[in-house]
């Protein structure tokens, strides 16, 4: 696999200004809506840390809560499979679909089965595999990934939808209006679900150790509909999605959609327990690099993530790049620390998309240590040589001004001269900084300068009068 | 060893030390009247109220007032006949026709303006998202003040499949536009009326 080059992936999505502009305004009015919702529970912080604690205590004792998520689940009749990596899940799939002679899978969102990279392992079986989230259906049909995890064409404009649905689902091209859109999706949506052949999937949001339920959040209740029409429903569920008691479900769901979209609850919270009357529901339990990365000391805490996207909508990086430069199924500041633990190599440069703010912690309703944990990539990125040698010898360069006073005087002293320079010498395709903003007026002296001069009118320093 | 072992073996010795459960809160102190917080919660999400209906009404007019070009009605309530009752509902796919759905809701939530519904509830699941609009009714007497009151009920220790509803299947994937009837019902009524005596 190649290496992922951020920067450069990045790049088409930069010299289009319309959809730059209103990605990073819609994701932003997101991150505002969530502060409001925010704000508005006086034991937000609290719910945070319970969450948190929560996490921390489930994957610290994993393996008895996975015991009775499946001793619970086997009780209640559910089937339940054990899949150590995503040949594994796509293999036990597919084998449930054939031997019932399902040739249509009707399917929520879901990260997991993103990550596996089921669609194109089904449809080479000749299963066709139905995206029902609007977004994801965009993306499916469009041959992308999904850009954001929970919007997952958010770096759409309507015209693109416009383009997409046309060549593939025969809406009118010149059309764009988005109600006219979603409601053609509707349409062409409606008829998979109700084939006798289809069998119907869901991802999972949070797995209850205590009732051995699965719980999944949509807006669209889409999952409500691909679960409980089709008689097979099948749960694909990250290992790390356990929690142990119904009453600690609240605190995560209390948060979820106020962190992600900033309303006080998904449309639908759907809860299975247990297959419905003449139905059947099979659990496939992943591993795929989770009991791994639960042994490494710094960074298990990112298995507490409960995918709601918050860390994207407020960073400055990923709403001014957009999810596909990531160019893994993760994007975003979460992204940046769960891709390399599947492959550090190819996703070397996504720690260092981050300016390390450390707003996407701050808004994490886990509590998870984002740009800390990025922080810890970028040096471990760093002792495995895996960083470009522009980037060295930058930071050589960087190491040896900030670590020298005469050489960094001389630097900021010459740096006033900068905004005199001609505007097409700043403001050119080869500087990615000059993109979209302006320099700020360099002032007339640097604060060493002016600490020279101010310092002369006092006799003596403070505290030694 | 079979996967299944493999991965717990692997869990467990990866697992790193544990830590502790802490205790949840119920946090309901100072919350408001649960009816007004209840309504004014459903609102926001896109979910319409009716109130001032009496035991005494006649609900399929009611339901037809409400939605006068509606054809087929599917009922799983006895206070309104509809034009089908769930009961002869024996595959889900039957109900893609159905212009409106009418159950009665096992309880609801202030907080976030949900209604609780099971298979109790539906007899047949995809009442709640095949048929075009869903008239739900609620005694106001069965409304919880937040989800940590939720999560208590026993129902949900029993029911096979349970959904905490809160409007109408809702979208925003296209440029940010609302877009209430993306893959299910394109509007939910929460109608309020107590339960019958005999219920």
């Amino acid at each position: 696999m190649s290496k992922v080059d951020h920067v450069k992936a990045s790049r088409s999505f930069i010299k289009d200004e319309p959809h730059i502009q209103f990605h990073d305004k819609r994701l932003w009015q997101i991150r505002s809506l969530r502060d409001q919702q925010a704000h508005g529970i006086p034991e937000w912080e609290q719910l945070r840390e319970l969450a948190s604690r929560i996490k921390e205590h489930t994957l610290s004792n994993l393996a008895d809560y996975l015991e009775e998520f499946e001793r619970k689940a086997i009780a209640n009749g559910v089937v339940v499979h054990w899949a150590a990596n995503a040949a594994e899940h796509n293999r036990i799939v597919h084998q449930l679909l054939s031997e019932r002679g399902v040739d249509t899978l009707v399917k929520s969102k879901s990260m997991l089965t993103e990550e596996c990279e089921m669609r194109p392992y089904l449809e080479a079986r000749g299963i066709a595999v139905i995206e029902t989230d609007l977004g994801e259906r965009i993306q499916q049909l469009d041959d992308e990934m999904p850009s954001h995890i929970v919007i997952p064409a958010v770096h759409k404009l309507a015209k693109d939808v416009a383009e997409v649905f046309a060549d593939t689902i025969g809406t009118d091209r010149s059309n764009d209006d988005p109600h006219y859109l979603a409601e053609g999706m509707r349409q062409d949506t409606r008829p998979y679900f109700l084939k006798s052949t289809a069998a119907g999937m869901t991802g999972c949001n949070f797995a209850v150790a205590e009732t051995g339920s699965v719980v999944v959040c949509t807006n669209e209740g889409n999952a409500d509909l691909s679960a409980n029409v089709p008689s097979l429903h099948i749960a694909s569920i990250g290992i790390e999605k356990l929690i142990p008691r119904l009453e600690h479900l609240p605190v995560f769901i209390r948060m979820l959609s106020r962190s992600a979209i900033g309303s006080p609850i998904t449309q639908y919270t759907s809860h299975f327990s247990a297959p419905k009357d003449g139905g059947e529901l099979h659990y496939v339990l992943v591993d795929n690099g989770r009991s791994e990365r639960l042994a490494m000391d710094d960074f298990w805490y990112s298995l507490k993530c409960i995918r709601c996207g918050a860390c994207m909508n407020t960073c400055p990086v990923y709403r001014r790049s957009g999810g596909l430069s990531y160019g893994g199924v993760y994007a975003g500041p979460i992204g940046a620390i769960i891709n390399p633990t599947f492959d550090l190599k190819k996703y070397s440069a996504l720690p260092f998309a981050s300016t390390l703010n450390g707003s996407c912690s701050n808004v994490c309703p886990v509590k998870i240590n984002i740009h800390e944990q990025i922080y810890k990539w970028r040096q471990i990125v760093v002792e495995q040589g895996q960083v470009s040698f522009i980037k060295k010898e930058a930071m050589k360069l960087a190491g040896k001004v900030l670590g020298d006073p005469k050489r960094y005087r001389q630097l900021s002293e010459g740096a006033k001269t900068i905004g005199g320079l001609p505007r097409a010498f700043l403001y050119n395709p080869f500087n990615a900084w000059g993109k979209q903003r302006e320099l700020p007026a360099a002032p007339k002296q640097t604060f060493h300068e002016w600490y020279a001069q101010n310092r002369n009118k006092d006799d003596q320093p403070e505290g030694k009068a | 060893m079979t996967n299944r072992d493999a991965i717990l073996a692997a869990v467990r010795q990866k697992q790193p030390a544990s830590c502790a459960l802490p205790k949840v809160p119920l946090f309901d102190t100072d919350l408001p009247p649960t009816r007004a917080a209840f309504i004014a919660a459903l609102g926001k999400m896109g979910g319409v109220w009716l109130e001032g209906a009496g035991l005494a009404d006649d609900f399929d007019s009611v339901i037809r007032n409400r939605f006068p070009s509606a054809k087929n009605i599917c009922s799983a309530v006895p206070e309104a006949e509809g034009t089908c009752r769930i009961e002869s509902i024996d595959d889900p796919r039957q109900l893609d026709g159905v212009d409106i759905g009418v159950v009665r809701a096992g309880f609801a939530v202030a907080e976030t303006g949900s209604v609780w519904l099971s298979e109790v509830q539906y007899s047949v699941n995809a009442l709640g998202y095949l048929p075009q609009h869903l008239v739900v009714l609620l005694d106001p007497a069965d409304i919880v003040p937040n989800l940590h009151h939720a999560y208590q009920r026993r129902e949900f220790f029993t029911a096979r499949y349970a959904v905490l509803m809160t409007g109408p299947s809702a979208t925003a994937d296209i440029e940010g536009v609302l877009i209430r009837g993306a893959q299910g019902i394109r509007s939910l009524t929460v109608l309020e009326l107590p339960r019958s005596s005999n219920d």
